[in-house]
């Protein structure tokens, strides 16, 4: 379990906290989405997640942040990386910048962390093909595609097998098809390892389809706090500067012309929209009234 | 101004062959999405408009000159690159600095630069960021002050590399309303992206790049419904128009008022 228990954070030289009063508590083998307009606090929620706050950055921190029964503030980032891994939104940042292939590149953490050379050799060699990249294992991490070091971000956390997980935008660079399995390794990882993980995103799709928990940042609160669905369907979400789904935008675009029946839940899902949109006993029928409608001259 | 590459290819001193022989028009007032997976050669493609790279074969013309006879900085007067990582772009001290070095580049009088700088802060919504130092923004804001600095050159061709990167609903909006201004005043625009929701809904024309080579390129209504090619270059359909093909549709809709259209028109029922 991991938990923030009232945390207000400000970093260094600035006058209004980046979090604030944030309490969240996500329990083993959760998946909990993070949401939110650009500035709402995303990212640092990620680094107090991580221990980055207040190790890294620096700022005042209040309130308390526990994995399982450790406090992060009373060990070192070092420590720490055992139990919780951060895939930075940049991917450059990631880099150690002191190895020459992506093969190294991943096996720089599992030295860190005292793994035998044997053991490493084969989680290496599970985790790029996990992600895709087991072509690349050979190739400089700089010379490569923004998606593609962004893959390799995510392998070198994956290598590690954190108990906790902390994505801060992790597809921001990949192709649309490389998100989506970005999503199904996460997914597939929980199920096998029992991760718990906390994803920054703005892929409304992708969190609807596989987390299972939605948490909406604004101004550096918690403001909503639900299931994917409750939360992507709500229309107070446009207020937190968050556009709907597009399949929520279409239903309820449809819904006003009585393309979709009143009574049926917004779809957030493909399969959702798809069944909705094609059930006879909405749509047909539907059509049908119109017509009627239509020809009565009203 | 128009953009000409024939049977272009590069092959990077690595031995890479990242370009295997693409073909392309793009002409004023045209703008034009370019996508495909990561690798495909997009990025390869455009850094050829401002000389960043040179031609292996064929070659890459904008407006009258064969971009193999100027330099970079003659192209780019002619052509604004926004890269992908803003972090490669910036290197002022201040946001206003930074903006108003490639107008003073370009020999423009100081008040002439002011007024640039203005309208170009303005247009990216930072008019009050102008004395910030840039590293003191969020990633997304430095984003947009890179994209300030090439709207204020105000060049006849805007290349933007994955303009929408991390941006929120309110960023992805006001990069789409900056495009179509920019299609407005005849610029030629053309754009690489993932963010395949966003090529349909503001570019009329889609490119799409696989293994270096152009796969398919036309309207983005008719391009962006070829499911089985797009899936080859690790490219999906838009959300709403793996719904309507889902649903019987033949097109792809560009947005809801589309899929609306199509939802009544094409779809079959029995």
């Amino acid at each position: 379990m991991i938990a923030l228990d009232a945390v207000t954070y400000t970093y260094p030289a600035t006058a209004q906290p980046a979090l604030r009063e944030v309490s969240l508590s996500i329990p083993d083998g959760q998946f909990c989405a993070v949401i939110g307009a650009n500035g709402a606090g995303k990212s640092t929620l990620c680094y107090a997640l991580s221990g980055f706050i207040p190790h890294f950055f620096r700022g005042e921190l209040s309130g308390r942040i526990r994995i399982d029964d450790v406090d992060t503030q009373a060990v070192s980032l070092a420590e720490l990386v055992q139990r919780v891994g951060l895939v930075f939104q940049n991917p450059f940042n990631q880099m150690s910048g002191a190895k020459f292939t992506v093969r190294e590149e991943v096996a720089f953490g599992l030295e860190n962390l005292g793994v035998p050379r044997a053991e490493m050799q084969t989680r290496i060699a599970r985790t790029l093909e996990r992600v895709g990249i087991a072509d690349l294992a050979d190739r400089s991490p700089f010379a490569l595609s923004g998606g593609q070091q962004q893959r390799v971000a995510i392998a070198s956390m994956l290598a590690m097998d954190p108990r906790v997980l902390v994505l801060d935008e992790p597809t921001s660079q990949l192709d649309p098809i490389g998100a989506r399995e970005v999503f199904e390794t996460i997914r597939a990882l929980i199920e096998e390892r029992g991760t718990t993980v906390i994803l920054a995103e703005h892929k409304l799709e992708w969190i609807a389809a596989f987390a299972d928990r939605l948490v909406v940042l604004a101004n550096g609160r918690i403001v909503m706090d639900s299931s994917p669905r409750q939360v992507l369907t709500a229309p107070e979400l446009e207020r937190y500067h968050i556009g709907a789904p597009r399949y929520v935008q279409a239903a309820r675009a449809a819904r006003e012309i009585g393309l979709w029946p009143a009574d049926r839940d917004l779809p957030v899902t493909l399969d959702e929209a798809t069944e909705g949109f094609s059930s006879s006993s909405s749509l047909n029928s539907t059509r049908l009234d119109l017509r009627n409608s239509r020809n009565s001259g009203n | 101004m128009d953009v000409r590459v024939r049977d272009l290819g590069y092959v990077y001193p690595t031995g890479v062959e990242a370009l295997r022989g693409v073909t392309l028009d793009m002409a004023s007032g045209e703008a034009v999405a370019i996508v495909g997976q990561n690798g495909a050669g997009k990025t390869t493609l455009v850094k050829h408009f401002v000389g960043l790279l040179r031609p292996t074969r064929g070659d890459v013309r904008i407006g009258d000159w064969d971009t193999r006879t100027k330099s970079v900085a003659q192209l780019a007067a002619r052509v604004g690159y926004v890269f992908q990582n803003p972090d490669d772009q910036l290197f002022s001290r201040t946001v206003g600095q930074e903006i108003a070095f490639g107008p003073r580049n370009l020999g423009l009088g100081e008040s002439e630069v002011r007024a640039r700088v203005a309208a170009a802060l303005e247009t990216v919504g930072l008019a009050d960021q102008v004395d910030r130092h840039p590293y003191d923004l969020m990633q997304t804001q430095r984003k947009f002050v890179a994209l300030a600095s090439v709207l204020a050159l105000d060049t006849p061709v805007v290349v933007l590399d994955e303009p929408t990167t991390g941006q929120d609903a309110a960023g992805v909006e006001r990069i789409g309303s900056i495009v179509e201004r920019l299609q407005a005043q005849g610029k030629t625009v053309i754009a690489i992206s993932h963010d395949i929701d966003f090529c349909a809904e503001r570019f009329p024309r889609v490119v799409v790049m696989g293994q270096g080579r152009v796969l398919l390129d036309g309207a983005a209504g008719d391009v962006l419904a070829r499911a089985e090619v797009l899936a080859q270059t690790y490219v999906e359909p838009p959300q709403l128009a793996r719904l309507a093909l889902r649903l019987g549709a033949r097109r792809a809709p560009r947005n809801v008022v589309e899929f609306l259209q199509v939802v009544r028109e094409e779809v079959p029922f029995t």
